[in-house]
């Protein structure tokens, strides 16, 4: 081996033995530098006669380029170890959690608000609103339930003091009213109106509070009014409604015979769940029927042209069932350890 | 309305078990609420006689007992009841027997002394709580016979929950006919047989009110003996209807109400004076009723009254002064017709109702006072003795309700139900109710029977249709119709995405009552005169709420209580104000209103960062993300809920819409809210209001930016300062924005430092340094001028 290969030897050897870039510029300098071993060599090379310093500088020129190339690699190398041993050091412990603002929910019953509206929507519905304290006449009168009819016991009503006409409203219909009569006058120049379509949620009141009763709760009303709209269609929509919400297709579904001054024939709808808890069971859980033709007239529509149904359910119940939650209470009292479980 | 199977069995008895029937019922919309056996599940008890009863040798209380079970010998049981006598027969445990409770009755040693059965009392088979003793058995109760055939306890008690519409199904027969339309079984209707007058004894009835009370029957019973023992059949088909015996006269009228739907009331006799008049009260008068109640009945209830005064309410109670004692000897048995009209409603404004008004508001058989009346006599005479006189009928054949023909097309019926019902079938089906129907034209025309009260127009025989074909039976169809889009506004947003956002934004949604205390009206909202309510659950939920705050702190101090501290929740719900007009219900305003109240650590408590309390600009931002990208403004407000230097306005677009601020200290030590809460109110409509995005052109010239530390006296505000800037700005400055507050070292302490960012470019051209510094100058000049504000770190 001749002394420039031992030279690149030599420092391949000491650039790999540096630890850092401070040791490695040290012996580059001790090659490469002003006196380093290969600038003395270089120098060395004016004292050759012409022909050996040819060729003697080119061997010098080739001991550089190796070194060079040595000591770049080792330089490569060194920064590759000192990045990795700052994103060692950068590593975090992932598992601690996130920073920041906590998450909240929605109160359960407005899930089941949010998904009726949308379920309905998905039909055409539109949603309606109206307000709490409401007429006698809004509430009762114009939904064929005079003054002294049976029917009002069913309702227990608040009143207001200092009024006999006005009242919190026992139930989303009224809202059916107004809808009508405002489609109605929107509509009175067609020939044929388009059909109504409406779902109402809101609150709604009663003189009763236990266990399964707050004085204060939730309906849904429905409503679709159009020229050939039939019982039939209230079975469908109402059927193809709770198979969607409770995400059940063998839902079992049925319908039965009941009163409600506003609508006729009226039914009571019950649901049986064909596993979980409740199984077998069936669950009362709203009220429907055919518009009866008084309301449609107090609403301005003309019964022997327009038919329609109507239906209430309870979104409260449905919650209940949903989610399996046992007692109505709790949905009015805000407390977060039970609202926050419906996020 | 309660009743026992077997009894309806005694009137139609379809080939159903009980379920069958229950759901029968159910289906036919007299809806089973409860169907309890009337005995629990037991075997192998049968009547026995005590034949010697005597003392136990080695225990005081018990009694040593030859009992005749019917069997070869006579069995030796030991017993603690203290009425256990020779002679008495009882229900009797044999060896084998299952009491309730799946209870095995075995041989045994009591006290040393051999056991063979067990003797029992009621509870003990549970048939009632008595356990006085052992049940003692009729005297000819025949032994051996096994107790549940016996005392007839394979029974069901049927509950249901009749609808208003249907009052012909409030008796034993009502239900026997529709059930009997239901199945096709042939009904037995009791047979009834006129009593024939024994004595000529008479009262006069007078119709002072026939359109109130079309039909009256009355008629005098003497002799009658109203100590007599109520017939244990009887007495049992009561209980099984929920109904206790008090004595034969109040039973026998019971039972007939219960059979055939009719109330009877039975005066006595003696104490009557004249002609019974039916009539509204003249002037003011008093009736003290058998529930021991005085009212002064108002000017539209009616009266049953004699000469001399008001005895009873007519339909809805009889009078004590003029009601039969156990000392009658004479009764005058009333069975009269009063209109739904005339009793509807009258009954609860006297806070009661009774077994008749209920019956009579809803409407009974006007044709059955007399059979009624008949049935009355009858079992009177049975089972109390005594002669009856003729039946005294009033009656105003112009005042009695008319059954009017109803026309049914049966397209319309179709078209109504969606099904396809032949018009034969239909006229089958509504026969089979007792409707009489008749054929013209295409058209059915329907009478309906005295007995229903709910057929006056055409849906009302739809709805029989629909019941009587099965509402199984209609398809359930998904409906065609036109297909049109729902409108959809996007300058508004849904109430939904307002939820999601303030829930993103770590807050809980909750639903508050909108009745609240009083106090809470008066406090959180100076509110003197709230609306209330005439008939609230309870005084704390008396009035209606004006605002959704009070609720909010209600609902931190129960999670306070329950050790949850940091409370972040909203309401969305409806407030209540008078106002004269202009409301969809006249004088009252009823906004829909958003409201969230936050207390306690401003982040939930975590590792990296520091803990800190909400204050009030945290819920202001939140406030403002809320409503983002509509800008909100706000100014100082003065407002009874909160704490007078934290309060602010809310406005958009100059207009008011809600407030925001920390809860004023005096409701925070109050109500024990803890640290002092920071809540917003602000209108819904408001917050649904959205903006149609327009694009504005992006520049392409780089933009200058300056900073800007401007010193201003405390109570400069910084929406002040950004207003003088803002109209000052040549057209160069794009925005301006506040990114630091300053005071303490190096300011005065009556004063603070505004740091601004002024960001200037233009959509053309580059700005020049002259055209930026001018601006700049511009800006500051106008500040010392409006604001006294200097620029800091210049001059003083």
């Amino acid at each position: 081996m001749n002394h420039l290969d031992q030279l690149v030897q030599q420092a391949t050897a000491e650039f790999a033995a540096a630890a850092d870039g401070a040791q490695l510029e040290q012996a580059k300098a001790r090659y490469l530098g002003k006196s380093g071993s290969l600038t003395e060599q270089l120098k060395a090379l004016g004292k050759l006669a012409a022909e050996e310093r040819r060729e003697a500088g080119a061997a010098i020129n080739r001991a550089k380029g190796a070194i060079e190339s040595s000591l770049e690699a080792r330089r490569q190398a060194l920064r590759e170890a000192a990045l990795l041993e700052q994103l060692a050091a950068e590593a975090l412990d992932v598992t601690l959690p996130g920073r920041g603002q906590g998450t909240g929910g929605l109160h359960p019953v407005s899930r089941t608000l949010e998904r009726i509206e949308g379920l309905f929507r998905s039909i055409g519905f539109v949603v309606a609103d109206g307000p709490e304290i409401e007429t006698d006449w809004h509430n009762f009168t114009a939904l064929n339930t005079p003054a002294n009819h049976p029917a009002r016991s069913m309702h227990d009503t608040f009143y207001l003091e200092g009024h006999d006409d006005v009242l919190l409203r026992t139930h989303t219909s009224p809202v059916q009213v107004r809808e009508m009569l405002a489609h109605v006058e929107r509509y009175k120049d067609l020939d044929t109106m388009p059909e109504l379509r409406i779902i109402v949620p809101g609150r709604v009141y009663r003189v009763d509070s236990d266990a399964t009763h707050s004085p204060m709760f939730h309906q849904a009303e429905g409503l679709w009014i159009g020229e050939n709209v039939s019982f039939a269609d209230l079975k469908g929509v109402i059927a193809d409604f709770l198979r969607k919400f409770f995400e059940s297709e063998d839902l079992q579904v049925r319908f039965r015979p009941s009163f409600f001054p506003f609508t006729e024939p009226s039914a009571e709808i019950d649901v049986a769940f064909m596993s979980g808890a409740l199984e077998g069971r069936w669950l009362e859980i709203a009220g429907c029927g055919m518009v009866h033709p008084n309301v449609l007239r107090f609403g301005g529509f003309d019964p022997e042209r327009y038919t329609g149904f109507a239906f209430g359910m309870g979104p409260d119940r449905l919650t209940m069932l949903r989610y399996g939650v046992n007692d109505l209470r709790l949905f009015f009292e805000g407390d977060l350890r039970f609202l926050s479980q419906f996020k | 309305m309660q009743f026992s199977e077997q009894w309806l069995r005694t009137f139609v008895d379809p080939q159903l078990d009980s379920n069958e029937l229950g759901h029968l019922l159910t289906m036919a919309g007299l809806e089973v609420e409860e169907a309890d056996p009337a005995a629990p599940r037991f075997t192998g008890i049968v009547v026995a006689r005590i034949v010697e009863a005597v003392q136990h040798p080695n225990a005081d209380k018990l009694r040593l007992c030859k009992v005749d079970a019917g069997g070869s010998e006579l069995l030796q049981i030991v017993c603690g009841a203290p009425n256990a006598a020779a002679g008495i027969k009882v229900p009797c445990a044999r060896v084998g027997a299952v009491l309730p409770g799946e209870f095995r009755i075995k041989a045994a040693k009591l006290r040393g002394v051999e056991s063979f059965g067990m003797l029992c009392s009621a509870r003990e088979l549970g048939l009632s709580e008595d356990h006085g003793g052992l049940l003692v058995l009729p005297e000819d109760a025949p032994i051996g016979a096994d107790i549940r055939d016996y005392l007839a306890l394979d029974d069901t008690l049927f509950t249901i929950k009749l609808t208003p519409n249907r009052a012909d199904c409030l008796s034993l027969t009502g239900v026997a006919r529709e059930v009997a339309a239901l199945t096709g079984s042939p009904l037995v209707e009791p047979e009834i047989a006129p009593v024939a007058p024994a004595i000529d004894a008479r009262r006069a009835i007078v119709l002072d009110a026939p359109e109130a009370c079309p039909r009256y029957c009355g008629r005098v019973l003497r002799g009658v003996d109203a100590r007599a023992a109520t017939p244990d059949w009887m007495v049992q088909r009561l209980a099984r209807s929920g109904i206790r015996s008090i004595s034969a006269l109040v039973d026998i009228t019971n039972y007939v109400m219960l059979e055939l739907g009719q109330p009877l009331h039975a005066f006595d006799n003696t104490r009557l004076s004249g002609a019974i008049h039916v009539r509204h009260p003249q002037g003011i008068e008093q009736v003290l009723l058998l529930n021991e109640q005085t009212v002064a009945p108002a000017a539209d209830t009616l009266l049953i009254a004699d000469e001399a005064r008001a005895l009873a309410l007519a339909g809805i109670m009889g009078g004590e002064e003029s009601g039969i004692s156990l000392d009658t000897t004479e009764v005058f048995l009333e069975s009269a017709y009063f209109t739904p009209d005339a009793i509807a409603g009258r009954a609860r404004t006297y806070g009661f109702g009774s077994d008749a008004s209920h019956r009579y508001e809803r409407g009974v058989d006007f044709e059955l006072p007399r059979r009624a009346m008949e049935r009355g006599t009858a079992l009177i005479v049975e089972i109390c003795g005594g002669e009856a006189g003729p039946v005294e009928e009033a009656v105003s054949p112009a005042h009695l309700p008319a059954r009017h023909v109803v026309r049914l097309r049966p397209a319309r019926a179709r078209r109504l139900l969606g099904v396809g019902i032949d018009d034969e079938a239909m006229a089958a089906l509504l026969e089979r109710v007792h409707l009489k129907v008749e054929r013209v034209g295409g058209d059915l025309l329907v009478t309906p029977p005295s007995f229903r009260f709910d057929i006056a127009i055409e849906e009302d025989l739809i709805e029989e249709l629909a019941r009587l074909h099965g509402y199984d039976d209609i398809p359930a169809v998904p409906p065609q119709g036109r297909l049109q889009m729902v409108e959809s506004a996007e300058d508004r947003r849904p109430v939904w995405d307002l939820r999601h956002r303030l829930a993103a934004r770590g807050f809980q949604e909750v639903v508050n009552f909108a009745f609240v205390e009083e106090v809470w009206e008066r406090d959180f909202a100076a509110n003197e005169n709230p609306i209330r309510l005439a008939n609230p659950i309870a005084s704390q939920l008396s009035v209606m709420r004006s605002t959704l705050v009070p609720g909010l702190a209600a609902n931190l101090v129960t999670n306070r209580n329950r050790q949850q501290d940091r409370v972040r929740v909203f309401e969305i719900g409806r407030c209540f104000e008078r106002k004269a007009d202009g409301e969809p219900v006249a004088g009252f305003h009823q906004p829909l209103r958003i409201a969230a109240l936050a207390a306690g650590d401003a982040l939930p408590e975590q590792w990296g960062e520091r803990g800190r309390k909400t204050d009030f600009y945290d819920l202001k931002g939140d406030l403002e993300a809320l409503f983002a990208p509509l800008r909100l403004h706000f100014e100082r407000v003065s407002h009874p809920a909160l704490h007078p230097g934290r309060a602010a306005a809310v406005l958009l677009d100059g207009r008011r819409i809600g407030v925001l601020g920390e809860l004023h200290p005096v409701w925070v030590q109050r109500y024990e809210l803890g640290t002092a809460p920071v809540v917003f109110e602000v209108e819904l409509e408001d917050a649904l209001a959205a903006r149609l995005p327009g694009y504005v052109e992006i520049s392409r010239m780089p933009a200058v930016v300056r900073d800007l530390a401007l010193v201003v006296g405390q109570d400069v505000t910084v929406a002040r300062v950004l207003e003088v800037l803002k109209a000052a700005a040549p057209a160069v400055v794009r925005e301006i924005t506040l990114f630091d507050v300053y005071q303490g070292k190096g300011i005065e302490p009556d004063r603070k430092s505004l740091a601004f960012r002024v960001s200037m470019q233009d959509t053309q051209r580059t700005l020049g340094e002259a055209e930026v510094e001018s601006a700049v100058a511009a800006l500051v000049r106008e500040a010392e001028i409006a604001l006294g504000a200097r620029l800091r770190g210049s001059g003083e």
